[in-house]
């Protein structure tokens, strides 16, 4: 029989069983079961893939709950139109390789016909909930998995692993379901939905342990690599097509890695030497800066920045 | 202001290859006024688990609030509990809405906190945060001693069967760390938990430790200033507590609800397919893919498919398949798929047990129910109840009581309203294969829907029919 580790999880023992399954393995059963409660209960799920290092980890788990058949749902890409070619092309590999579905909500198309104005700052993060409620309701989702964690933002630590959304595609924290045992509500009514995040629990050391504990393919900009760079709110923006440097600000070549990927406009970069996965885990740990706090500029608008867009229907 | 002080130091050693780390959920209850955001910052922070740029913001804040004062240096600078505000209207109010979800990790474990607010709604979220947890942590005021609140926070993990209870009296230092302070409520505590009855059956434990939140004694390191006490530090009690599924499980008591059957019938994954497996083989492969809830299963053993309304079918397991690994053996928490000798028909919402163990599946249902819902339970409502992977429609047929937590007794009543815990009986529109929550925490609890809007109405805990086990019934 085929297998996809390269690493042996938890192996169990003589009876009596006694389980010390290590935290990778607790997170994902978890993680699985939540994907297969998911899908057992929703008429038309689909999973928000946008080649960064959670959605590529929640793809994986996918893969490992429905083994040896295939993931039972299309993934869905909001595409600002400022993404990093070489992500495009691995969600494009990625894709294909699983032969999934491929469901496309443009933010560049909402801009050409003018439903969407381009902030001044040119970031196009806030931009993606309008295409994203709009790819939801034509395709008529019931149910949209996303790789949010909660250690990664204080409005995100309240979050439920299955959160109804409105008409609006909006996040009510006052007034949530209670959350028991792992028995998940995920009744709604015409026009509602709900966004499932089976990866709550995992922090970001997480998430890496386990990219290298399962061999998973990263794009390659997670790995440190020389770039041209210029220097802006306190982070390394790339040069490119849509993040040209202003007047005053120096272009240099530095070995850098990306901690998050999102839109060009508005993930920076980190000066790193990490160039395989272990040198990845190995920084990670060490970190004395969270991931969205040293990579992302729309974070750092205001205390409340995440909890604002959620409210507003964001993943 | 300087936050150089608050750089973290070398953290844990979470990087080393060999190292197993195990997961361990705990929740915290308590109200603000009892330190409890102040003892999770602190667990946080000297736990290395708050980063700087954090740490930088919590600073900034709090400086624009005076805390801290001229000279203020190192963590007596900020306020640890801002580390744990989320919403906006929690800061503005200063008060905390949800629960919310922190984790941090040690050489030993990695750990889930369930961060549960006190003082509004606190039955639904003590009730919410001890569902999943291994262990609770309960906060006194060492100036206020025992109150009314945590007997009720007792009372509810008791009835929650949450397996350690550890009561950490703060603000140890504010009573100048007297020993006479920490004994006597030391004591209170003790006689609660006896009056409860916790502990009682073996299933929980309980502990006080004298803590001080603020400066940090006996948190995460054993504090000097309380020499006439010997036990062990908060964290060091959280590291070494058994979790829930580090227990030996048994066939005996394996659980498995089926959640969906993995039948592909030659529509393989793609990648599989490149990673070498044969598609002949199968063409008619049938699984039943779902969680252990408790227990374990090896290959080879009898198992019984239990569908409602139907006699229980015993079979053997002939396989255990996780993602293209054959396993000899499983148990919970791990989920899997498990390949069956006969081919019945096995459908979501049937469960798989070891032969022979579980009783006939019932259509009357006895139960204690938290509830959680600002709508009111009333007899006769009809409502949804949510078992394993199975929804049924049920029918409220009376309210039998009331539980006044402060007295531990049951006044009679015929409806419950926002955090009240009591007793009702349920009618189902099928039979479900229900299990006293006393003996199985997975099977025996089910929550309650309104299956007008879709909301949680309550969380349910399956009692015995009276008469038949007497002594089996809750102590509350």
């Amino acid at each position: 029989m085929s297998t996809f580790l390269t690493e042996e999880p938890t192996q169990v023992t003589d009876a009596p069983v006694s389980t010390r399954l290590s935290s990778l393995d607790t997170l994902e059963s978890e993680a699985i079961h939540i994907i297969r409660e998911v899908v057992a209960e929703f008429e038309r799920p689909a999973l928000l893939f946008s080649g960064g290092k959670d959605s590529v980890v929640m793809l994986h788990l996918a893969t490992k709950a429905f083994w040896p058949g295939k993931v039972p749902f299309p993934v869905l890409h909001v595409d600002t139109g400022h993404n990093f070619p070489e992500v495009i092309d691995f969600r494009d590999r990625t894709v294909e390789r699983l032969g999934l579905k491929l469901v496309v909500g443009s933010v560049q198309d909402f801009i050409d016909s003018g439903e969407l104005a381009e902030r001044a700052d040119g970031t196009r993060n806030p931009l993606q909930t309008v295409p994203l409620l709009d790819a939801i309701q034509r395709n008529k989702f019931d149910a949209v998995f996303g790789g949010g964690r909660r250690d990664e933002d204080k409005a995100r630590a309240k979050e439920r692993i299955l959160s109804l959304r409105d008409e609006f595609g909006q996040w009510d924290p006052r007034n949530q379901r209670p959350e028991l045992w792992n028995l998940y509500n995920g009744r709604h009514t015409v026009g509602q939905h709900v966004r499932a995040f089976p990866i709550s629990n995992w922090t970001e050391l997480d998430v890496w342990r386990y990219i290298e504990r399962e061999n998973i393919e990263l794009p390659g900009l997670y790995y440190a690599h020389r770039r041209e760079v210029f220097a802006r709110d306190g982070m390394w923006r790339a040069v490119g097509e849509v993040s040209q440097p202003r007047e005053h600000e120096e272009v240099i070549t530095k070995t850098v890695r990306y901690r998050t990927v999102g839109d060009m406009s508005c993930t920076g970069a980190v000066e790193s030497d990490a160039a395989t996965v272990r040198d990845v885990v190995i920084e990670v740990a060490a970190s004395t800066i969270t991931e969205r706090g040293a990579t992302r500029a729309d974070d750092r608008i205001s205390e409340a920045a995440m909890e604002d867009r959620k409210k507003d229907g964001y993943f | 202001m300087s936050t150089e002080t608050f750089l973290p130091g070398p953290g844990p050693d979470l990087v080393s290859a060999a190292l197993p780390t195990t997961l361990f959920r705990f929740a915290t209850a308590g109200s603000v006024d009892d330190g409890k955001s102040t003892l999770v910052g602190r667990l946080l922070h000297d736990s290395k688990a708050i980063l700087a740029d954090q740490l930088d913001a919590v600073a900034r804040t709090s400086a624009d609030r005076g805390f801290g004062g001229e000279g203020a240096t190192g963590t007596k600078a900020i306020d640890l509990a801002l580390l744990t505000d989320g919403l906006r209207a929690e800061r503005e109010q200063g008060i905390t809405i949800d629960v919310a979800y922190r984790y941090f990790a040690t050489d030993r474990r990695s750990f889930i906190l369930a961060d549960c607010p006190g003082h509004v709604q606190y039955t639904k979220n003590t009730v919410t945060g001890a569902s999943t947890a291994d262990a609770v942590v309960v906060l006194i005021d060492a100036r206020k001693g025992v109150l009314e609140q945590t007997r009720r926070h007792l009372s509810v993990l008791q009835l929650l069967r949450v397996a350690h209870v550890i009561v950490a009296v703060n603000k140890i230092d504010l009573v100048d760390f007297s020993e006479d302070v920490f004994r006597e409520i030391e004591a209170d505590v003790q006689q609660v938990g006896r009056e409860l009855g916790l502990g009682s059956d073996g299933v929980a434990d309980l502990r006080v430790i004298p803590v001080s939140a603020l400066d940090g004694d006996n948190v995460v390191d054993a504090s000097d200033r309380t020499p006439w006490y010997e036990g062990p530090a908060l964290l060091e009690v959280l590291e070494t507590l058994p979790a829930a599924d580090e227990l030996e499980s048994h066939l005996e008591s394996f659980r498995f609800p089926v959640q969906l059957v993995v039948r592909p019938q030659g529509a393989l994954a793609p990648d599989a397919i490149a990673g070498g497996l044969d598609p002949e083989a199968y063409r008619d492969y049938r699984a039943y893919a779902g969680q252990i809830t408790e227990g374990s299963v090896k290959v080879g053993d009898q198992v019984s498919i239990l569908t409602p309304g139907q006699e229980p079918r015993t079979t053997t397991v002939t396989g255990i398949d996780f993602a293209g690994r054959e396993l000899a053996e499983a148990a919970a928490p791990q989920s899997v798929a498990l390949r069956l000798a006969d081919e019945f028909d096995v459908a979501r919402g049937d469960t798989i047990a070891a032969a022979g163990t579980v009783r006939e599946a019932s259509a009357d249902l006895y139960a204690a129910v938290c509830w959680l819902s600002p709508k009111p339970l009333r007899e006769g409502a009809k409502v949804l109840v949510k078992h394993g992977t199975r929804t049924v429609q049920a029918l409220v047929r009376n309210v039998t009581g009331k539980l006044d937590l402060a007295s531990f007794g049951l006044e009679p009543t015929t409806t419950l309203e926002l955090n009240d815990i009591g007793h009702a009986q349920l009618r189902l529109a099928a039979p479900l294969p229900l299990e006293n929550y006393l003996h199985h925490r997975r099977t025996g609890a089910f929550l309650v829907i309104d299956p007008l809007d879709g909301n949680t109405l309550a969380a349910g805990l399956v009692n015995d029919h009276p008469g038949d086990h007497e002594d089996e019934r809750y102590s509350i």
